[in-house]
């Protein structure tokens, strides 16, 4: 038993990776926007999930072209993360302005709701416009960086079978790393990062300071926004079909990810998100195996759902994150 | 006074709702009696009497590309038809449902058509899991049900007389794919992967039984979820397990994943599935990589016969898109319908017939010709000569080539 | 204008005369065409100006129980369409008693609580596996399946396992707050719906994804209740139950210990408030309405499976509740309404209305933007407008305002009456409790 999984596990880790990084970029724009206005941005799921086909879009219309085929597949996937980065960045801006906003000083409860109502706005609206130039609302994108590259994990030891992966692993991969590190150099070394920590710390006290409250919040807005956007590309590349009810379950995966890091820290939330890339992909690799066939790979939800109520029962903060003492 | 203010707020809100409602009801029937008036020889005369005929199939949802494809059927064949009944003296309509693939919304429905009097027969449902119950409530009204895509066997086993089916059954469906793939395709190891949806399940339980029956070893059973898009976790399994054949139990959307990622592994073995793959979908999502793809379908090859051929031409004249498989279902089982339905006409010297009568009418049919399948229904209402079809996917393209045909 | 208005609103007797009026031309038009939604829907809207009118709570409960249990079977009778519209009624039914139980959990504890449907699922589970043959597959004894007379007991049953299984929730999720608690709950009704879809392997419980067929149809005296119109009576009584209860605890030490804990737990506590067992009791008989009705729902459908359990369904309740108020008892019953007549009703026939056009080629709209398909759509709207606009909802919640003067004067003979649906005319000097 011990051994079959060894044998599988090379494989597992490079598929757990790949959703990880997925669960890690998406957990960041959760945890930036919890880290300031503590507010569970429930559209932030279905921001990833427009992402996927404002992108699949430009790459039907760019494939279209005469002129794409000369062009290195790389250079288009930058220039189409870029376009639709910052298209869901400016979403994220306009939703934060017309629904956010005006529900700052509202009850905790509120701002909750109007995100889920947001939230099934933009999926029926994506719906809406895939079908009607589709037909169909799931689409599948041009099949890009379909190269099969072999790690040969079996010459290490003899004990794992050999793996294999898409490119486009390593492009979703270094993307989502690359866009990880920009973020955290963003958040602690710029004067808009400092303004961005400051605001998250308190808010009265940091107007106070002459910082522009409602700026830097448009900001993180903007930068959460496009790095979902940006991420829901990279899905779209790496597995090709979406549909708009990708964002809701995926990001409350990565919410799943943001608190199991510890909400609110940066570095949490991309921990948080490989680790349960890396778990989900296990259980629903192994789980029967381990269990003789009593818990198949169907259970693998409920292995990530009871993974966060434990956590929340015995480290609330997180495993990255600092507790706080509740004010009266 | 804010209390006055809201007052007339929700009942302004209230009232504009109901004259909404009200529009729907009443215009709906006052527009459609002026539109098919100019078809007619005469303005509606009184004795025309409408008879209506609801389809209910997912209009909206993962499923919509087929119970779009269920409802254009028997829309066509209510078409042609019209004429005919007109000289009876009866105009024909078509009120189509959707059930979302919701059973919830089915019954709901259902109960707005056993209060519609006019209605008198459904062409329905894709799932099985919304027939069940909404059969249940056609059954109080007497409403004749002939189903074009329900293949669980308890749709028609809980001995209801108003439910019909044209295709066959799971218990059906499932030996006949393990048979082929046993006997023909030399599977010795099979993996099984369903979609732990009552027609995903009901099909693999059923194909693992046969093929379990037949010789064949199950090397591994697993389940996923709709809507996900990474099936990875249980591809590794396929890849340790290296089973000969892998066989999906579920819907296009999944399996064409699940092929395009097994192949990217390097799984080339042949996949096979039931006639929930049975959609151009499959291929839209799966590419390439569709090929050496076996799929088992209560669906005929409709370019088999010249009826089919002609039928697939009329489609595609009329609404300008390629019929789905189960396109040509919808049509038969609105035109086996239609044949109870004339049959109770006639034997009541003309007049219209009661429900029950119809229902009873339609059971009895026999021996007909439809475009694709002959019917005659037994006395559970299951299709004696339904038929099983075996497809390959050899090019990605839509549809596939037939190699096989099992019959009862 | 205004002041007829007012004038009007101050006459008891004209508003007598009104109303009965009004349910007089609506039951008639109910009664004499059959077909028309929109007098059915007015004559339910008669019990929303019966909430509004000024008169004594014991008359209104009156009228309004003649209403539903007379005059609202009765009038809906006089044709085919009687039953679709008693299984709307019953629907409706069943989604405000659900409703109201999530009232009790977010609007007036304050608990999120996102995957409260899976309480109806316990209900609804409970029932189904022991009318019909599932639970021969794991008890060693006893003959399955019941018969229909137990449906009166599981009843009861139900709603003490859904209870059970708010408390099972409870316990772990009280250490989290706010948003958490929002997301744990839809955790572990995701959890409980993905076990009821996978629990027919190793042991068949629940029968898996197939779902529980043909359950056994409740009997009482010898009869079998098959029709909705039967269902409908039944739906009325343990509505009616529902409401009186939510009312009494409202108004109670738990409802205020509630309201408390939701304005300020850590003020509650310190006023000696027990808050675990404030906010475990909210979810127990938050749950246990929800799982009666499950029951109900279970008999009525005769089938169910796990895909009446989704975490949509979960919203939709929620949605009931935001838009009729949190917190506020008329407020939920007229959200739950609204959106199941919405739902089942108005979209349907407005999709039928718009494919009969388009069907006789009088308009063409693309199939994409067909009415029924965009339910998420308006569903979403609603919250947003509601959230932005009216963020109490249709009717907010209004705390009972007690008059200190005669409160003194009481003092000896009564504490806690009167606790109905309004309060007490407002006098000069008042105290906000």
């Amino acid at each position: 038993m011990l051994q079959e999984v060894l044998q599988s596990l090379p494989q597992v880790l490079i598929d757990g990776l790949t959703l990880g990084a997925v669960y890690a970029v998406v957990a960041l724009g959760y945890t930036m926007v919890y880290g300031i206005l503590q507010l569970i941005n429930f559209a932030h799921g279905e921001i990833f999930m427009s992402g996927a086909f404002i992108g699949t879009a430009f790459f039907i219309l760019i494939m279209g072209t005469s002129w794409a085929a000369g062009v290195p597949q790389i250079i288009l996937l930058i220039l189409v993360l870029i376009l639709t980065a910052s298209i869901t960045g400016l979403v994220g801006v306009g939703m934060e302005r017309v629904a956010y906003r005006p529900l700052r000083n509202a009850p905790r409860l509120i701002p909750l709701i109007t995100a889920i109502g947001i939230s099934f706005i933009l999926q029926d609206l994506v719906r809406f416009i895939a079908e009607l130039f589709n037909g169909n609302y799931i689409v599948t994108g041009p099949s890009l960086f379909s190269e099969q590259i072999t790690l040969k994990t079996s010459s290490i030891s003899s004990v794992f079978y050999d793996a294999s992966f898409k490119s486009s692993f390593l492009i979703v991969l270094g993307t989502a790393i690359v866009l990880m590190i920009a973020l955290d150099y963003f958040i602690n070394k710029t004067k808009w990062g400092t303004a961005m920590r400051a605001v998250a710390l308190d808010r009265e006290t940091a107007s106070l300071m002459s910082i522009n409250v409602n700026k830097v919040i448009s900001i993180t807005f903007f930068i959460g926004s496009a790095l979902g956007g940006a991420t829901g590309v990279l899905f779209a590349v790496q597995y090709g079909t979406i549909d708009p009810y990708i964002g809701f379950i995926l990001g409350l995966k990565a919410f799943i990810a943001a608190v199991l890091g510890g909400i609110g820290n940066i570095r949490g939330a991309m921990l948080g998100g490989m680790l349960l890339g890396l778990m989900e992909m296990f259980a629903s690799a192994n789980l029967s195996l381990l269990t003789g066939g009593v818990f198949g790979a169907e259970y693998k939800d409920v292995f990530a759902f009871a993974i966060l109520i434990l956590v929340l029962i015995f480290k609330p903060e997180g495993l990255l994150g600092k507790p706080t003492a509740e004010k009266v | 006074m804010k209390f006055k203010k809201s007052v007339g707020l929700l009942l302004s809100g209230v009232l504009s709702m109901g004259i909404l409602a009200a529009c729907s009801s009443d215009s709906g029937s006052s527009s459609s009696s002026t539109g098919t008036t100019p078809t007619s020889t005469e303005p509606a005369a009184e004795g025309s009497k409408v008879i209506k005929i609801a389809t209910q199939s997912p209009l909206s949802g993962g499923s919509a590309i087929i119970g779009e494809a269920i409802k254009l059927g028997a829309q066509m064949k209510l078409e042609e038809e019209k004429a005919k009944f007109e000289e009876l003296g009866y105009t024909l309509q078509l009120e189509p449902y959707d059930d979302q693939a919701d059973p919830k919304k089915g019954v709901s429905n259902a109960n707005l058509i056993g209060a519609d009097e006019q209605i008198y027969g459904v062409i329905g449902h894709y799932n099985s899991g919304v027939a069940i119950p909404s059969s249940e409530v056609y059954e109080k009204y007497n409403i004749a049900m002939v189903s074009p895509a329900n293949t669980a066997v308890e749709v028609t086993e809980r001995g209801l007389k108003t439910v019909n089916r044209i295709v066959g059954r799971d218990d059906f469906q499932g030996p006949a794919g393990a048979e082929y793939a046993v006997n023909e395709l030399g599977a010795k190891k099979i993996f099984v992967i369903q979609d732990k949806t009552a027609y995903g399940t009901g099909l693999a339980e059923a194909f693992i039984k046969a093929a379990e029956e037949t010789g064949a070893e199950i090397v591994g059973n697993e389940g996923i979820t709709i809507g996900e898009k990474d099936f990875n976790g249980v591809i590794n399994q396929v890849l340790n397990k290296k089973p000969d054949l892998v066989f999906f139990g579920g819907l296009y959307a999944e399996g064409g994943i699940i092929i395009k990622q097994a192949r990217d592994k390097g799984i080339d073995v042949p996949f096979m599935g039931g006639d929930g793959m049975d959609s151009s979908g499959l291929v839209d999502i799966a590419g390439e990589a569709v090929k050496n793809t076996y799929i088992t379908s209560v669906a005929g090859d409709s370019t088999a016969t010249e009826s089919g051929k002609k039928f697939m031409e009329d489609y595609k004249a009329k609404f300008n898109k390629d019929p789905e498989g189960f396109s040509v279902y919808g049509y038969d089982s609105m035109g086996v319908f239609l044949t109870g339905l004339e049959a109770a006409i006639t034997a009541n010297n003309g007049e219209l017939p009661g429900k029950d009568k119809v229902a009873e009418a339609v059971r009895a049919v026999k021996d007909y010709k439809g475009a694709l399948t002959d019917v005659s229904f037994d006395e559970k209402g299951d299709n004696i000569n339904a038929k099983i079809f075996l497809y390959k996917f050899e090019e990605a393209s839509y549809p596939p080539v037939q190699v096989g045909e099992v019959s009862q | 204008m205004k002041e007829k208005l007012t004038a009007f609103y101050q006459n008891k007797w004209a508003q007598t005369v009104f109303l009965a009026l009004f349910v007089i031309v609506t039951s008639a038009a109910l009664y004499f065409s059959q077909k028309s939604v929109v007098s059915f829907l007015l004559l339910l809207s008669s019990l929303l100006i019966l909430h509004f009118m000024n008169l004594k709570n014991v008359t209104k409960w009156i009228v309004a129980l003649g209403l539903l249990f007379v005059l609202i079977p009765f009038a809906s009778s006089g044709g085919p369409a009687f039953q679709s519209y008693m299984e709307v009624a019953t629907m409706v039914g069943i989604y405000i008693s659900m409703a109201l139980g999530l009232n009790i959990v977010v609007g007036m504890a304050g608990l999120l609580d996102l995957g409260f449907v899976a309480f109806f699922a316990v209900g609804a589970y409970t029932y189904s596996i022991f009318a019909t043959k599932q639970a021969s597959n794991f008890m060693p004894f006893g003959e399955f399946p019941l018969g229909g007379e137990s449906f009166w007991g599981f009843l009861i049953i139900g709603g003490i396992m859904a209870a059970i299984a708010g408390v099972l929730i409870g316990v772990p999720v009280l250490r989290v707050k706010g948003d958490y608690l929002a997301i744990v709950t839809l955790g572990f009704g995701e959890i409980i719906r993905i076990i009821f879809n996978n629990a027919d392997r190793p042991i068949n419980f629940t029968n898996g994804a197939m779902g529980i067929a043909s359950v056994t149809p409740p009997e009482i005296f010898g009869i079998t209740l098959s029709f909705p119109n039967q269902f409908y009576f039944v739906t009325l009584v343990i509505l009616m139950f529902t409401i009186f209860s939510v009312l009494r605890l409202e108004h109670s030490k738990l409802g205020r210990s509630w309201k408390a804990v939701r304005e300020n737990e850590i003020a509650a506590q310190a006023m000696g408030i027990p808050l675990v067992r404030t906010k475990l009791l909210a979810f127990a008989l938050g749950a246990s309405f929800s799982g009666i009705m499950g029951v109900v729902f279970a008999a009525k459908q005769a089938f169910i499976d796990p895909t009446s359990f989704t975490l949509m369904e979960s919203f939709t309740i929620l949605v009931m509740v935001v838009l009729g108020g949190m917190g506020s008892v008329p407020g939920v019953i007229l959200g739950a309404a609204v959106v199941t007549i919405l739902n089942l009703q108005v979209l349907t026939e407005l999709t039928n209305w718009l494919n009969q056009l388009s069907l006789s080629g009088t308009l063409s709209i693309p199939d994409a933007l067909s009415p029924a398909k965009m339910q998420k759509f308006i569903f979403g709207a609603l919250l947003v407008a509601f959230a932005l606009y009216r963020p109490k909802g249709l009717i907010p919640a209004k705390n009972k305002i007690f008059d200190a003067k005669k409160l003194k004067e009481d003092r000896p003979h009564r504490m806690d009456n009167d606790s109905d649906l309004d309060a007490i005319p407002v006098d000069q000097d008042k105290v906000r409790v």
